[in-house]
């Protein structure tokens, strides 16, 4: 079997995501490699990519309202984050798994070597996941995190975030990112943030305050559009793998 | 065809990855999670990838999550995700390790043979945009001579290649160093 890298994928645009190197953001520093990255084709290696079906999400995943309550709701802005996953070349992204994790409404996360002052949430803990659907649309509902601390060069804050990993159908398609929500006074100071330099990419992951999609009395909504590298191919060279 | 959007920037995936990834290693109880060290991946030479990761001042990274993607022991790679697997640097030693099978070989874009090969992907605090590199496997002398990949490299070669360790027949180390001497060959791919 062949792969025609012309029918793969080009290669990332560098330029538009982070360097390595952003000497702002501390911990790049001694964790960017000095190499230049070796360009190469995508081959059936990275063309290839693992398959994960609908059946393995549990019930409540994509509700992280409700897939860690113990007694009660959990505390902060209630609120139901969509989108469509696309490629490159617009086309919807059907089955790709997003995997979410984010701090509570406190700025704090559930996890073992987490110490931050603001309390731990009882019916929260920040996991979720979710698989876009036919269409590439994908949902799921939580609290806003909280902005909190972390040690940079002096006193640094987060802004209010939600991590995303994506799978699409080629391991070349993998991708981890943040987004932010609209209006955040601390996204202009985030040294993470500015580690991406084109303010058109920044603005691409910054969710949008999406009314007409909050539900009444309940829980407000925000939106963003994830896009995926794509794979070159014709609509005649689909069918054919 | 032309390209209409652009790709979504990556973000470093941060110190508490686990949570969304490895749950259980962040100390969340997630029932059915399903994703772990272990491919599964049937047939074939059962062999453990083992290593550490070295940041550019030599220290381990101990917060590091690692993923691999490979084919079966015959070179394929079917349609499901049995040959991917996900584990995370230990907190205390910084050691990952992967349970798989030796994979078998797959064509380059010529659709020539390349020497066996583990995908292999590093996310990390401090890590904007996630390393991709390749785990081949030394006692592969003959395909590695003859892989267009590893020919084409000019500098650190070897920093791609897993050693079986002496001690054991299928155990595999293969340390990775994200900068500085013996840096790791990353690609861009």
């Amino acid at each position: 079997m062949t792969s025609d890298p012309a029918k793969t994928f080009s290669p990332r645009d560098r330029s538009w995501h982070p360097a390595g190197l952003t000497p702002a953001y501390n911990s790049s520093i001694l964790r960017s490699p000095k190499r230049t990255l070796l360009q190469m084709p995508a081959c059936l290696s990275e063309v290839s990519g693992p398959v994960f079906g609908h059946d393995m999400l549990g019930q409540h995943d994509a509700d992280m309202l409700t897939n860690a309550k113990v007694d009660g709701e959990p505390v902060g802005e209630r609120i139901v984050v969509s989108g469509r996953v696309l490629d490159e070349y617009a086309r919807p992204q059907p089955n790709v798994l997003i995997e979410i994790w984010q701090a509570n409404a406190g700025g704090r996360y559930r996890h073992v070597r987490d110490g931050y002052l603001a309390p731990l949430d009882p019916n929260f803990s920040g996991y979720g996941r979710c698989i876009s659907g036919a269409d590439g649309r994908y949902s799921f509902r939580t609290i806003r995190p909280g902005p909190y601390p972390f040690p940079n060069n002096g006193p640094a804050w987060r802004p209010a975030h939600i991590h995303l990993s994506l799978f699409g159908t080629s391991f070349a398609q993998r991708l981890i990112t943040q987004f932010y929500f609209e209006g955040d006074p601390l996204i202009r100071h985030c040294a993470i943030v500015n580690s991406v330099s084109d303010p058109k990419a920044v603005d691409a992951m910054v969710a949008k305050l999406d009314l007409d999609n909050a539900v009444p009395f309940d829980a407000l909504a925000y939106r963003l559009d994830i896009v995926l590298r794509g794979r070159n191919q014709t609509p005649a060279d689909a069918g054919h793998g | 065809m032309k390209k209409v959007l652009r790709e979504t920037p990556s973000q470093t995936a941060g110190p508490y990855v686990h949570i969304g990834l490895l749950p259980d290693v962040a100390g969340l109880d997630v029932a059915h999670h399903g994703i772990g060290a272990r491919t599964q991946l049937e047939g074939g030479a059962p062999i453990v990838i083992k290593g550490i990761i070295r940041d550019g001042a030599g220290e381990i990274v101990k917060d590091a999550m690692v993923e691999i993607w490979q084919p079966d022991h015959a070179g394929s790679f079917g349609n499901n995700a049995k040959g991917f697997a996900r584990t995370h640097t230990d907190f205390e030693t910084g050691e990952f390790s992967f349970e798989t099978v030796k994979p078998g070989s797959v064509a380059w874009v010529d659709g020539k043979p390349q020497a066996p090969h583990v995908t292999v992907m590093v996310f990390a605090r401090g890590i904007n945009i996630h390393l991709h590199t390749r785990a081949y496997f030394a006692d592969e002398a003959d395909a590695n001579k003859t892989d267009p990949v590893l020919s084409s490299i000019a500098e650190g070669r070897e920093t791609l290649l897993a050693h079986c360790d002496p001690s054991s027949n299928n155990t595999y180390r293969f340390d990775i160093a994200l900068q500085g001497d013996n840096e790791t060959v990353f690609f861009d791919i």
